[in-house]
This record gives structure tokens, C-alpha cells and sequence, in this order.
């Protein structure tokens, strides 16, 4: 692979008297959206977080753009060009909608034609613009979390589970927009259970087991290949 | 793109109960006020009474603005808060003190010139202190509540000491500027010029604060920190930086506080910021922790509520608060406004 946008090296993160990720090794490529995948508390959720900072990694190295941010402050990760939407999605729910997609710009005033853009897919947002965030539904609060990351121009998207328990017609649109997105240059890596949406949208996968990656390659390789699949993650995508 | 399929939504009819629900806290101030005009039934000493009650509500929010702000960003409890009040009384009163020529004669124009230098010279200080308390003494122990409470009242103590060691250990007498002494007589009633000032400082304060809160980007800032602290630095913003600002910026406030309250009682000791902090703790805690509209309404109901039960039934003064925060609790346990914080 080539120039990665981001990659990790031999990265172990404590949490408590925990020891998550046991040595993790991830290579994003530059332009492509990566599955992140595996079964529950393999520390999926932990990578995206220590990638993030919002968990230290006590030891490893990750750069990002060629860059060492292993001890780089969250928000300093987030202004070299990180976009991050958390499992909880991260609203605030005492603010406006319009406020939470201003709190997306941290260089400046959202870009009209970026928030045409962004309203034209979740139509949703727009009609409760005005109206507190807390008061949306569980769908329209991930509609928010993932427009609000998009607000401005990231190089590398970082999403935990945007489609856990929405509707199929919302899970079709996320998926509509993440394509976009990546059509524009910019990369993803994605956490996602959903087996048809991975499939779908990914062009590389990594599965974890007991913090470590155990398998990376093309996201068909791994879609094709049922016993690779039930090896990895215990069981096939056919199964969901 | 492709929209999301577009389901039409309308929104929910709330009933007029559900809509008192909502503003019923902002209502408590005219329900008090009602009430004490129909408990007092003289007018006249209702006006003194209400007026005397917002001037000081205006200066225990001055005092708290700053407290609950620190509170809900960076779920700090600072019991040294009060240590500001007293510094900024000190100074205050000092510069005070100093421009006796402008303070001694009957110009407004000098008058108020030596309240605005005093005022601030005591935020100057105390911000700068502020700036040194979090530096030394709150920042080792973010997220020890325990430990916040046990250095933050040890600091509270080492200022009170330096206070004595630098002003000496007794109370300080001052008397107010002379325009701002005496009354003025509306509607047979006597009401003190420093109080009505005192509200006028308040309000503008208040409404100041909200403008910043509601309509600039750091204000924004603020808010969602106080809410989820971790995802506004996710979104690209030093949340240290703006919870060191917020901090300088509620100890340079409670300063402020010092002196209006020093010029309020006509005497200042450094153990009066200690003592406010009873009431500024009722304020935050009733208001909603994080709150600073909440902190405004719960300053103006235990300002309101100290005058109104003094005059009625002197004995019951002292727990008439703590019977205002335990009826509040009581009602809305998390306070009047809570703040919606992330878990």
C-alpha cells in the first residue's frame, strides 16, 4: 500500500486497569473508505477513540498525514483534519440544530453551498434547524452528528456505528453520503456491524480480535470468502 | 445526494400546562413579588423591601455567574471562589480609599469615576489571581472532586491569611461616595441610590452575559463545554484555553462582587467572601449548576426571599434560603435550569 493517510504502529491503550488494544497495527489508505470490524469489545471503539485522543495510547506510534500525533492534543487532531462521530453521536441536546452544525465549523461560518449540500440529504435537519437538538429523534440525532462532522473539509472521517438502529431508508441515505464523501477525496474509516452496508461501502477491512487486527485486505476478498469470515468474526455475513 | 425520505414531520401541540411547566421558574420572581406585596401590605415598605431584594439577588449573581460557569465546564467545585470576592473587596476599597478627594465631594461625575477605577483595579487583581488559582492550585486536581474541595478551601484560607497580613486584621469602615449616599422617596417609599444602582450594574451584567452566551461563537462554546466538554475538543477547539478564560473572567466577577457588596454593607473583612459563599452555593445549586440564567433567577429569589421574610418574621431570616433550596430541590432535584450534561 501507499502512503497511507493514517497508519498504526504496535499501539496498546489501558483503560483503567484494562488493557484494550494489545498492539494494534492499521494502515487507512489515502482515498478509500476501511471497515473496522469484528465482534463486540474487541476494541473497535477504543481504536477510533486512541486514534482521536480521546484515549491515550501508552505505547505505538500513529501518524496521520505523515505526522506523529501519538501525544497531539484531541482538539490540535481535529483541526489537522480529523472529522470524528462517537457511537453516542456527541449531540448537544441543549443546542439548536443550526448551532450544532456551526460547532462543525471551527475555522469559521458554514459554507452555504456546503450547508445547501448537507440539507438537501437530511431534509430533517432543515425543517428543525431552529429547534433544540435533544428533541430530535434517535435517527435525526445521527443525521446531525454525521452532517456536523461534514460541515467542514476533513481529510480522514473517523465514525463508529452510524447506522446502529436506524431505519433502512436512513441507513440507505448515511450510506448515499459516506459515498459522497469519499468521492470528494476525502477517506474513512468506519466501524460498522452492519454486514450489507460494510460490504457496500468498503473498499478495505481490518478485523480485530482481542485488541489486535488480525486480517486486513479487500473489503470483496473478505465478502467473498465465507470461511474467512466465520475464521475472523466467528460467524458469515450470510448469517445477517 | 439522495434525501432521506422526507416523513413530514409536524411538531407537537404543548398545552398550556406543559408551556407554564417550562417558564415556570422564570416566573417565580413575579410570584414572590406578588406574595410579598400581599404579606406586607404596606406598599411602601413592599417597594423598599422588593428593591432592597434585587439589589442584593443582582450581586450574589454577580458573585455566582462566575462559580457555576467553572462548574459546569470543567466540573470543578471551587470552594476558594470566595477568596475573590474578599480580594476584590480589599482592593476595591483601597482605590477607594486613595481618591477620598473624588469620593468626598458631591460630584456624580468623580463619584462614579472612583467606583469605575475601584471596580476595576478589583477585577484586574482578581482575574490575575484567578489565572494563579487555576494554574496552582485547581489544575493538579481535575476530576478529584474530594481533593477540589480540600485545596480549594485551603487556598480560600491562605488568601484570608495574606489578606490579614497585607490589610491588616481588622474590619475596614467605608462610606459610600456621596451622591451614592441616602434615598430617594418614590411613591412614599424610601429607596437607597446604591441599590438601585446595584440593580442597574446587575442587569446589565446579566444581559451582557447572555448576549455573549447566545450570540457569539464562544459563548457557544461555552455552552456545549458545559454540556459534552470532550466532543467540543473533537470538533477542533481547546476547551482548556477557554475554561482558563472563563475562569479569569468569573474571578475577575466575583471581584466585582466584593466591592459593590463591600460599598453594599459599608464594611469589609476578609472573611467575607467565606461567608457569601453560603449564598452563592444556594444560588448555583438551585439555579441548576451550569446554569447562568438559572443562577440569575435563583439569586433574585434569595435576595428577594432573605428582605421580604427579615422584615416579616426576623427569626425565620436565616433558614429562609435553605428552606427556599430544600422546596426547589424538592420540586426540580437537579435545579431550576438544569443543564443537560453528556454522560
Amino acid at each position: 500500500m501507499s502512503d497511507p493517510i493514517l497508519s498504526l504502529n504496535a499501539v496498546h491503550t489501558d483503560i483503567a486497569q484494562y488493557h484494550i488494544l494489545q498492539g494494534v497495527d492499521l494502515a487507512v489508505p489515502r482515498g478509500q473508505v476501511t471497515m473496522l470490524l469484528g465482534r463486540n469489545g474487541v476494541g473497535k471503539t477504543t481504536t477510533l477513540k486512541t486514534i482521536m485522543g480521546q484515549w491515550t495510547a501508552k505505547s505505538g506510534e500513529i501518524l496521520f498525514d505523515g505526522q506523529d500525533i501519538t501525544r497531539m492534543p484531541v482538539s490540535a487532531r481535529a483541526r489537522a483534519g480529523i472529522g470524528f462521530v462517537p457511537e453516542d453521536m456527541g449531540i448537544f441536546h441543549d443546542l439548536t440544530v443550526e448551532e450544532n452544525m456551526m460547532l462543525g465549523c471551527a475555522s469559521g461560518p458554514l459554507d452555504p453551498n456546503r450547508k445547501a449540500w448537507l440539507l438537501g440529504a437530511f431534509p430533517a435537519l432543515g425543517t428543525f434547524w431552529h429547534s433544540e437538538a435533544g428533541n430530535l429523534s434517535g435517527g435525526q440525532k445521527q443525521m446531525l452528528s454525521i452532517a456536523r462532522a461534514m460541515a467542514e473539509d476533513r481529510e480522514l472521517y473517523l465514525i463508529d456505528e452510524p447506522t446502529k438502529g436506524l431505519a433502512p431508508a436512513i441507513v440507505s441515505t448515511m450510506a448515499q453520503a459516506l459515498r459522497e464523501l469519499k468521492a470528494q477525496g476525502a477517506s474513512i474509516l468506519l466501524v460498522e456491524q452492519n454486514f450489507s452496508v460494510a460490504k457496500a461501502l468498503g473498499d478495505t477491512a481490518a478485523v480485530m480480535d482481542d485488541g489486535r487486527v488480525i486480517w486486513s485486505g479487500a473489503m470483496a476478498e473478505l465478502a467473498e470468502n465465507n470461511d474467512l469470515q466465520e475464521r475472523l468474526m466467528g460467524l458469515s455475513m450470510e448469517a445477517h | 445526494m439522495t434525501a432521506a425520505p422526507d416523513h413530514k414531520p409536524t411538531f407537537a401541540q404543548i398545552s398550556l400546562i406543559e408551556q407554564l411547566d417550562k417558564a415556570l421558574p422564570i416566573l417565580l420572581v413575579p410570584i414572590l413579588v406578588v406574595l410579598g406585596f400581599l404579606a406586607i401590605g404596606a406598599p411602601s415598605s413592599w417597594l423598599t423591601l422588593t428593591v432592597s431584594g434585587l439589589a442584593m439577588g443582582m450581586m450574589i449573581f454577580i458573585m455566582a455567574s462566575g462559580l457555576t460557569l467553572v462548574f459546569g465546564l470543567m466540573d470543578v467545585i471551587n470552594f476558594g471562589h470566595g477568596a475573590f470576592v474578599s480580594v476584590g473587596a480589599f482592593v476595591g476599597i483601597s482605590v477607594l480609599i486613595a481618591l477620598g478627594e473624588w469620593t468626598g465631594t458631591a460630584s456624580l461625575l468623580l463619584n462614579i469615576s472612583a467606583v469605575f477605577l475601584a471596580v476595576v483595579a478589583a477585577m484586574a487583581v482578581t482575574g490575575v489571581m484567578g489565572w494563579g488559582f487555576e494554574r496552582v492550585i485547581v489544575k493538579p486536581v481535575y476530576g478529584a472532586h474530594l481533593k477540589q474541595i480540600l485545596v480549594t478551601v485551603g487556598g480560600l484560607i491562605v488568601v484570608e491569611q495574606l489578606i490579614h497580613v497585607v490589610w491588616g486584621p481588622d474590619e475596614i469602615f467605608i462610606s459610600r461616595p456621596e451622591t451614592l449616599k441616602g434615598a430617594i422617596t418614590f411613591a412614599g417609599a424610601a429607596v437607597e441610590k446604591y441599590r438601585l444602582l446595584a440593580v442597574g450594574v446587575g442587569l446589565v451584567l446579566f444581559l451582557a452575559m447572555r448576549m455573549v452566551l447566545r450570540r457569539t461563537k464562544i459563548g457557544l462554546i461555552v455552552r456545549a463545554g458545559v454540556e459534552n466538554g470532550p466532543m467540543v475538543e473533537a470538533l477542533g477547539y481547546r476547551l482548556r484555553m477557554v475554561f482558563i478564560g472563563v475562569f479569569v473572567a468569573g474571578s475577575a466577577l466575583a471581584g466585582l462582587g466584593g466591592v459593590m457588596w463591600g460599598l453594599y454593607q459599608e464594611v469589609i473583612t476578609a472573611g467575607m467572601g467565606e461567608k457569601m459563599m453560603v449564598l452563592v452555593f444556594i444560588v448555583a445549586i438551585i439555579g441548576g449548576l451550569g446554569s447562568v440564567e438559572g443562577a440569575f433567577i435563583g439569586a433574585l429569589l434569595v435576595g428577594l426571599m432573605q428582605n421580604y421574610v427579615a422584615f416579616l418574621e426576623p427569626k425565620l431570616a436565616l433558614v429562609s434560603n435553605i428552606a427556599l433550596m430544600t422546596a426547589i430541590l424538592m420540586w426540580r432535584p437537579q435545579g431550576m435550569l438544569p443543564v443537560v450534561k453528556a454522560k
